[in-house]
């Protein structure tokens, strides 16, 4: 029970409350003012080196602007084999770790879910192990027909994206109703690889995308296991290429910044303008 | 264009409905455990076709494991399990033919509602035409032709359950399996439904298992209620005799609202409460489980229904009333009576008003009653109020 005179207080406190100069908008303008900062300190970080390489690649021999180096690249040596094997390894490998993973992280969340932990664990030791471990490793042991065709490295890639790929596609199982569906597709009918292809796959598309995203990434950008396998990927040939022109080398690192950039973005694309839909369809219902 | 669906849909279903009786489901044995909790223990229930049986019991108590062993989805440690005689334990989930409606929304969200109801259909190979119009029939059926573009996320919750019956029941299924389809609904809408899902059921004659924890479902659309315990069955029976005869004090307080008044055995099976002495309908000893014959003298607690007591002003009357409960035509009071016993009695709202704080006299109106013994220091508090709202949801 409120007393008459502990109401009338409590509205004294909200009118108090409401004529005062609102303390905490100032708090919040105090956070925007250092959220600011803070931006402009990480995008410096990240767009003065960018900067610099820009720069770098448009300066000519006498100090003069000019587009030379980027005119030159397509008539560069090993470029276009370079970068059709980093975009031939980035699709196969993309290819063979949705092909394992999907299945294997739907069945651990529908057969397995005590040891999600465990997988949690076991898939963040590609992290762990050094890339040149991995692969020194793997050449011991591959055989000659393996390790004499590029595409090994789309199967050390295929370990190398495992940790971001299983995480976007645990990720993605945990926001829809698996069991549920599942069960629902068998009840009528669907044997598994119907159910999985027609029922869970669509659902993943999100999750996927993002594995795919992650996976390209990773792949035009790996250096280390494509130097010591021997294999001329992007930045391998970016590398071999800077020794002999700086400026077309820098002019290439960039341009592949911007492409790596723009394929991504149009595989996010895909997903982005179905979400809009969705949201604006919700809106409307 | 919608009228004629409708008459079509309505013809085919109907041609359909004659040839289709329902299967027959025998579970037999049942046994499940899951680690320390023993889901089922020698869980045995017949299904005749074309019958609705739901289970209902309180959470844990092993009715939608029950289910899921007749789906295929789980396995029992023994027992079987038999449609139209026919032992199902080597045949897999995709083959039983069961339609099957969860408790979640199930729908899939990359389909529109008629791809969903198409989708087991498709599963079974028929025709892209052929598939449609069933599909459209289907949907035709629930109500919701209209609505055959939309995707799940563009349709309210009410819809999307009634496109997962259309979807379960597009595949002609021998048996339907509802595991709490109405939980997620809001009340209006879960009346609305349940008198469908029956209405459907009736014509169609399909055999239906139906499980929920909620007795005014169970008991408004099953024409029998199996009401389930720690994995064991209570009582199966058709709503009525369950209500008004039920086999053990635990049916008896689960079902509906039960008053526990003590009382003490009289001579020749009769009991003493409340002034009265009446018949012992049924005596049941709950630490022994089953039928019991108390000396004469024994104290034991009396089951009543809130309307088998009157309740009647009187200042020198035994109980005050502590709360009254507005539910339509009439309204419950509770009220205190000695030794800190509450219990809860209707009247009419045609009668006078009782005030709270009103001292009663409480008479007992039943002839017979069931007695059971005296189990604990606390007597009454049924379990099972029904609020206001619900007793005044609108039957449409």
């Amino acid at each position: 029970m409120v007393a008459i005179g502990e109401v009338d207080a409590l509205f004294d406190t909200q009118e108090a409350v409401a004529s005062s100069p609102r303390p905490w908008t100032h708090g919040l303008r105090r956070i925007a003012w250092w959220r600011g900062i803070v931006l402009l300190c990480t995008g410096a970080f990240f767009l003065i080196p960018l900067y610099a390489a820009l720069r770098f690649s448009l300066e000519g021999v006498d100090g003069g602007f000019t587009l030379s180096a980027y005119t030159a690249i397509p008539s560069q040596a090993g470029f276009t084999a370079a970068l059709s094997l980093s975009l031939r390894l980035a699709v196969v490998t993309t290819f063979i770790t949705l092909f394992l993973m999907v299945p294997t992280t739907v069945y651990v969340h529908l057969r397995l879910p005590g040891l999600r932990r465990l997988f949690d664990s076991i898939t963040i030791v590609p992290i762990v192990i050094p890339p040149i471990v991995l692969i020194i490793g793997v050449l011991q042991v591959a055989p000659t027909s393996l390790k004499s065709t590029p595409y090994l490295l789309a199967f050390e890639y295929t370990v190398l994206a495992m940790p971001f790929v299983y995480r976007s596609l645990d990720a993605g199982l945990r926001a829809i109703e698996l069991q549920t569906l599942v069960e629902a597709s068998r009840s009528l009918g669907g044997k598994w690889v119907p159910t999985l292809w027609r029922v869970i796959v669509p659902n993943l598309r999100t999750a996927m995308l993002s594995a795919t995203v992650l996976t390209v990434a990773l792949v035009l950008g790996e250096f280390t296991m494509a130097s010591l396998a021997l294999f001329q990927t992007i930045p391998v040939w970016i590398y071999q290429f800077a020794q002999d022109d700086g400026h077309v080398s820098t002019a290439v690192s960039l341009l592949a910044l911007v492409v790596t950039w723009a394929v991504l973005m149009v595989i996010s694309s895909f997903d982005l303008r179905r979400i809009r839909r969705m949201a604006q369809e919700r809106k409307e219902a | 264009m919608t009228t004629t669906a409708g008459q079509h849909a309505r013809a085919t279903e109907q041609s359909r409905g004659a040839e289709h009786t329902g299967a027959s489901v025998d579970l037999l044995g049942l046994r499940r455990r899951f680690g320390a909790t023993q889901a089922l223990d020698g869980f045995t229930l017949t299904l005749e076709p074309g019958e609705l049986v739901a289970l209902l019991g309180p959470s844990g108590c092993g009715k939608t494991t029950a289910l899921r062993v007749l789906a295929g989805f789980e396995t029992v440690d023994s027992g079987s399990v038999l449609v139209d005689g026919v032992d199902q334990s080597r045949i897999p989930p995709q083959k039983r033919d069961m339609g099957m409606v969860f408790q979640s929304y199930s729908l899939f969200p990359n389909m529109t509602a008629l791809d969903n109801v198409a989708f087991g259909l498709r599963m079974r190979k028929v025709g892209s035409q052929e598939r449609r119009t069933r599909a459209l029939e289907q949907l035709e059926l629930v109500g919701l032709a209209s609505e055959a573009a939309k995707y799940p996320h563009q349709m309210s919750g009410g819809q999307q359950q009634r496109v997962a019956l259309a979807r379960a029941l597009a595949i002609e299924p021998r048996v339907l399996l509802l595991d709490e389809p109405l939980s997620a609904l809001d009340a209006k809408v879960r009346v609305q439904l349940r008198e469908q899902i029956r209405v459907l059921q009736t014509r169609l004659k399909i055999t239906t298992l139906f499980v929920t924890h909620d007795q005014e479902e169970a008991l408004s659309m099953a024409d029998r209620v199996c009401v389930m315990r720690a994995g064991q069955i209570e009582q199966v029976d058709t709503p009525s005799t369950l209500y008004a005869a039920p086999a053990t004090p635990f049916v008896a307080e689960f079902v509906g609202t039960m008053n526990r008044i003590p009382g003490a055995i009289a001579d020749s099976g009769r009991v003493s409460l409340l002034d009265s002495v009446v018949d012992i309908r049924t005596a049941v000893a709950e630490a022994g489980g089953g039928a019991a014959s108390f000396p004469t003298g024994t104290p034991v607690d009396v089951l009543v229904r809130p309307e088998g007591l009157a309740v009647t002003p009187s200042p020198q009357g035994r109980g005050i009333v502590m709360t009254t409960t507005f539910l339509g035509s009439i309204t419950r009071l509770g009220v205190l009576l000695d030794e800190d016993v509450v219990v809860y009695a209707d009247i009419s709202n045609a009668a006078v008003a009782i005030p709270t704080g009103s001292a009663v006299e409480v008479t007992l109106t039943e002839r017979s009653v069931m007695v059971a013994d005296r189990t604990g220091s606390v007597h009454s508090v049924p379990k099972s109020v029904p609020s206001p709202v619900e007793a005044q949801a609108p039957e449409h």
